[in-house]
């Protein structure tokens, strides 16, 4: 293809150079973090820029936190409610978007302003008539509550950005598929979701960051030993009147780390969904 | 709903639930806390000694962040989730939970005869009757130095406010060494270890105190903003950017050996011992002119109440019993040395900084901290707008003169002292 | 459920068989979404008309907010809050937004190399918890921990270096500026999706009739993302509005110094749960809950009802 050779070595490189600049911007903190979490307490202070070096490298930070808490179990406990969550947002959310997006009905319009009314108030100040529903149905202290509290908090956002992103595909497509015979079931899972994949994945993501980053639902309705979660386990290093700061860095630094797999897990999924050619 | 059938439900109910392991005879107690720097003392040291004694009673700590701990568990006890144990804040925050129920007198409380009626004041009703809290320590203010750079520089501690600002000016001009090391970038700094650390001073403490709260005083009287101005000249004997300087950034510039002297609360002693290189020494606020009465904040800060929904109230009363008694009194006072015991019993303390701190009892006049009993129970809190104020007043945003109008202002529009 | 007979009365109006996928495709996330988030509000913003009067609960109408707007001192915090929220909005649109949009289009240039790397880096700020965020920020902006005056020195502009964090004149702006940095990727990925959405034939269709390079993004490709700018400026505008973690993280309940950084989301959280000795007050709090939910749902109602019907939509 002839035009797409216009585009210069020269434009390439800016464009390069203008990422790697903004990457670093973006990077920079967290290699701080990365890099100070396995110096000691002294290095931190005296050269935070430093590398780690044979005289200031020091686990310190991380025996203390895999001392102080069973991180394993709060890595498992963080896995499964984010995952969990996930899917029934993703579930939930596209099949009431995709309600709302196809089908013209009396109250459309009210119903979709009623599944945004969610991202307008904070989930937060629901927590006593939560706790209490939780108390109630014996839920306190257990993964489930915690699942059903970010499955309702996630379900607006998602609804509505793919409704959003659900109007864009093709009614053609949908009609060719009923005038086959396929059932609206069939339709939505077969046709739509495949169609907005990358939507889902970004709705994955969007999702999946507060919920793993969340401390106040984890402090309040789960903060059991059995059930606690990893941001609330690291926060057991930010004291009143100590500030324990290798074990605060090295805490911080295993939580990036799952959320970065869990986020690459999906950005592949995003990928795929649209280099697949459904799209086109 | 009882504690029992919670479980039960939850058993049942619940695939991911794992709590419930507990054996059906053993009574598990839970203690809500702030206090998360104590949970290896609580682990290793508190509870071992309990159990050993009692056996069939098992005790898990479960502190928070301090900083969520009383929005969290008001809506605990407000939900009846909350834990057995409660870790009462000293004076109106706990006053309230007792007032809407949440926990339950302990007037006949074995043990609670080893406290005096000061030490329980912090946890009692106004009318003097009914007190809710096992008190458990209080903390002391001053100033920690640092010897060894108070020996190279061949200075001693100051006793009055005139040798105090001389020793800075020393420290300031020799170039080495921060002179003090605060910031205000967390408010409370300003106003915890500044305004109510040298306070009492001024105000003469209790008298002051109790003008204040009957009304006979005002904020905006010289006895009230002189502190602000002392306060006001700190700011050139603090590091660069004090402005921006976090809590734990003094403590590491002290703990380092940066800054000469650290404007404390007892509670630091513990953290100082494991990290600080060098030789320590205290002194109490600086008086006025020698030969003045010199007066501390020596405030009751942390008690342990009872829940009045919990299941297991023998059990935890039992617990209770055992945190009144002069054994417990002497673990944690050892364990976290600065937070002095108000068991009557003394305890015999092996930390000299410790000691330090707390042989100023001897020679000066306590006091508790001002905005703590009834007047910090309306809106604008007294408490919050007093650390806004002092950083303010270090800032350079206000004058001491504004910001004891706005305090006073504030306190004026919901607070009518009892005639 | 009332949203069952809206159907049956839809499908009688159409003389259409009852549509039950309809209802069967919105059941499972209304359920959820009414039972935990739902009731548990409206209980939360029912407060906002009862106080406390003498020990009881009483119903006081709009008295609380009489009060809010009326009494100097809350009225004051209030105002101060609105104002401090909307130039923390229009920060946000002014910075992240364009940011975003501009990281997007580079993203998507045709056979870019390294596009994943570039896109999980920058994506990375938004992962983090708060807790990190504004544990780390506050390190590398700390005067006493030398990040960024280091940083600064290296190219000669030490001078320009302030606690930034710990004046009133600039603390919000930073604050903002962190927030746009943790935030820059949610509209990257947002428009990057939207900019691969746009099937090939139309970009050749362009590069055949010649438009190119900027004008290509300008003409063809702005236009057609128009949609997706739209999502992210109202998700911007919601999310500034219910902000509250990296102020709380950054500078505390009381959102010093000297309020200068205090958002609605702050001033809730501090009046609705108490803060320190200050005891919480729920109705006044739902009150603050209940103006910032009437704030954001206006502008949630211009954007669906004026915004959205007349962004002009392209299938492909």
């Amino acid at each position: 293809m002839l035009p797409r050779a216009r585009i210069s070595f020269s434009r390439m490189a800016l464009v390069h150079l203008a990422l790697v600049a903004y990457a670093l911007v973006s990077l920079f903190p967290v290699f701080l973090t990365l890099i100070n979490s396995v110096k000691s307490r002294n290095a931190i202070f005296r050269n935070p820029m430093q590398l780690p070096t044979a005289e200031t490298f020091d686990l310190v930070g991380y025996a203390t936190v895999l001392k102080q808490g069973d991180f394993a179990s709060y890595f498992q406990n963080s896995m499964i409610v984010t995952v969990v969550a996930i899917a029934l947002v993703l579930l939930f959310g596209a099949m009431a978007a995709f309600a709302l997006s196809e089908y013209r009905f009396r109250g459309n319009s009210l119903m979709g302003l009623y599944l945004a009314l969610g991202i307008m108030i904070p989930i937060r100040l629901g927590t006593v008539a939560i706790l209490q529903g939780m108390v109630a149905t014996g839920l306190v202290n257990t993964l489930t509550a915690l699942i059903l509290v970010y499955t309702a908090q996630g379900i607006p956002l998602a609804v509505f950005i793919l409704s959003e992103f659900m109007r864009t595909v093709s009614d053609d497509l949908k009609n060719a598929g009923r005038i086959d015979g396929l059932s609206e079931y069939a339709i939505f899972f077969r046709l739509v979701l495949p169609l907005v994949r990358p939507a889902m994945a970004t709705v994955a993501v969007f999702t999946m960051i507060p919920i793993w980053n969340d401390l106040w639902f984890p402090l309040i309705l789960a903060p059991g030993e059995a059930t606690k979660t990893v941001t609330l386990g690291a926060q057991m290093f930010i004291g009143q009147f100590v500030t324990n700061w290798n074990a605060v860095l090295a805490a911080l630094s295993l939580a990036i780390l799952p959320v970065l797999v869990l986020y690459l897990a999906f950005s592949r999924q995003l990928i795929r969904g649209i280099t697949s050619g459904a799209v086109k | 709903m009882t504690r029992s059938t919670i479980r039960g439900l939850l058993l049942a109910t619940s695939v991911l639930a794992m709590a419930g392991a507990a054996q059906a005879e053993d009574v598990t107690l839970t203690v809500e806390s702030w206090r998360n720097d104590d949970l290896s003392i609580w682990q290793e040291k508190i509870i071992p000694a309990f159990e050993a004694k009692n056996p069939g009673i098992k005790v898990v700590f479960s502190p928070s962040a301090p900083t969520e701990y009383n929005a969290a568990l008001n809506a605990k006890l407000d939900a009846g989730s909350a834990g057995d144990l409660i870790t009462c804040r000293p004076f109106d925050a706990s006053l309230e939970l007792y007032n809407k129920g949440h926990l339950t007198s302990l007037n006949d409380l074995p043990g609670m005869e080893n406290f005096s009626d000061v030490a329980r004041s912090a946890w009692t009703t106004d009318d003097g009757a009914t007190t809710f809290c096992v008190p458990m320590a209080s903390v002391i203010h001053g100033f920690i130095y640092n010897k060894d750079i108070f020996d190279e520089l061949g200075l001693a501690p100051p006793a009055t406010e005139d040798e105090f600002f001389a020793l800075l000016d020393k420290i300031k001009a020799d170039g080495n060494y921060i002179p003090m090391a605060m910031g205000t970038k967390d408010l409370w700094e300003a106003a915890t270890m500044g305004y109510q650390n040298i306070g009492p001073t001024y105000w003469k403490g209790e008298e002051g105190r109790k003008a204040l709260i009957a009304g006979t005083q005002k904020l905006t009287d010289e006895g009230w903003v002189e502190p602000f101005r002392v306060l006001a000249k700190w700011k050139d004997y603090l590091g660069d950017g004090f402005e921006a300087q976090t809590y734990p950034d003094s403590q590491n510039l002290f703990s380092l050996g940066r800054a000469a002297i650290f404007p404390a609360g007892s509670w630091e002693i513990g953290l100082f011992n494991t990290q600080a290189q060098f030789n320590m020494g205290a002194f109490p606020p600086p008086v006025k002119t020698a030969g003045d009465t010199c007066y501390i904040s020596d405030h009751n800060d942390i008690g342990i109440g009872l829940n009045a929904k919990s299941a297991n109230a023998d059990a935890a009363k039992t617990f209770l019993s055992f945190v009144a008694s002069p054994e417990f009194a002497d673990i944690y006072a050892n364990s976290l040395p600065g937070f002095f015991s108000l068991n009557s019993t003394a305890v015999k303390m092996e930390d000299p900084l410790a000691q330090e701190f707390v042989s100023w009892r001897e020679k000066c006049q306590p006091t508790i901290r001002s905005t703590y009993q009834i007047l910090s129970r309306g809106t604008p809190n007294l408490e919050n707008e007093t650390w806004t104020e002092s950083a303010n007043v270090i800032n350079g945003i206000d004058t001491p003169e504004e910001a004891a109008k706005k305090l006073q202002d504030g306190l004026d529009s919901w607070y009518k002292p009892a005639e | 459920m009332s949203d069952a007979t809206l159907f049956q009365d839809a499908a009688g109006v159409a003389r259409r068989p009852r549509r039950w996928h309809i209802a069967v495709f919105l059941l499972p996330a209304v359920l959820v979404y009414t039972a935990v988030m739902i009731l548990p509000l409206v209980e939360t913003l029912r407060l906002s008309l009862f106080n406390t009067v003498d020990g009881q609960s009483t119903f006081v109408g709009l008295g609380n907010f009489k009060v809010l707007f009326g009494d100097a001192r809350w009225a004051a915090d209030f105002w101060n809050a609105l104002k401090n929220n909307f130039i923390f909005f229009a920060i946000h649109m002014l910075v992240q937004n364009p940011i975003g949009v501009a990281l997007a289009a580079m993203l998507s240039t045709p056979k870019l190399r390294f596009s994943a790397v570039y896109r999980t880096a920058i994506f990375l700020p938004t992962l983090l918890s708060f807790v990190i965020v504004g544990f780390i920020w506050k390190l590398i902006l700390s005067p006493i921990w030398g990040v960024s005056p280091y940083l600064m020195d290296l190219v000669g502009l030490k001078s320009l270096f302030s606690p930034w964090l710990g004046k009133p004149d600039s603390a919000l702006i930073a604050v903002s500026l962190i927030s746009v940095w943790q935030y820059v990727g949610i509209p990257m990925m947002l428009i990057y999706a939207a900019l691969l959405n746009i099937p090939d034939e139309v970009i050749e269709a362009a590069e055949c009739d010649g438009v190119t390079g900027w004008s290509q993004f300008w003409k063809i490709k702005l236009p057609l993302v128009l949609p997706a700018i739209g999502i992210i400026s109202i998700l911007t505008f919601v999310g500034n509005f219910n902000a509250f973690d990296l102020v709380y993280t950054v500078q505390g309940a009381l959102a010093g110094p000297d309020k200068s950084t205090d958002i609605l989301g702050t001033l809730l959280y501090r009046t609705f749960f108490g803060f320190q000795l200050q005891l919480g007050d729920r109705s006044m709090g739902a009150t603050i809950a209940t103006v910032m939910f009437l704030i954001i749902l206006a502008g949630v109602a211009f954007y669906l009802f004026v915004v959205q019907r007349r962004i002009r939509r392209y299938q492909f």
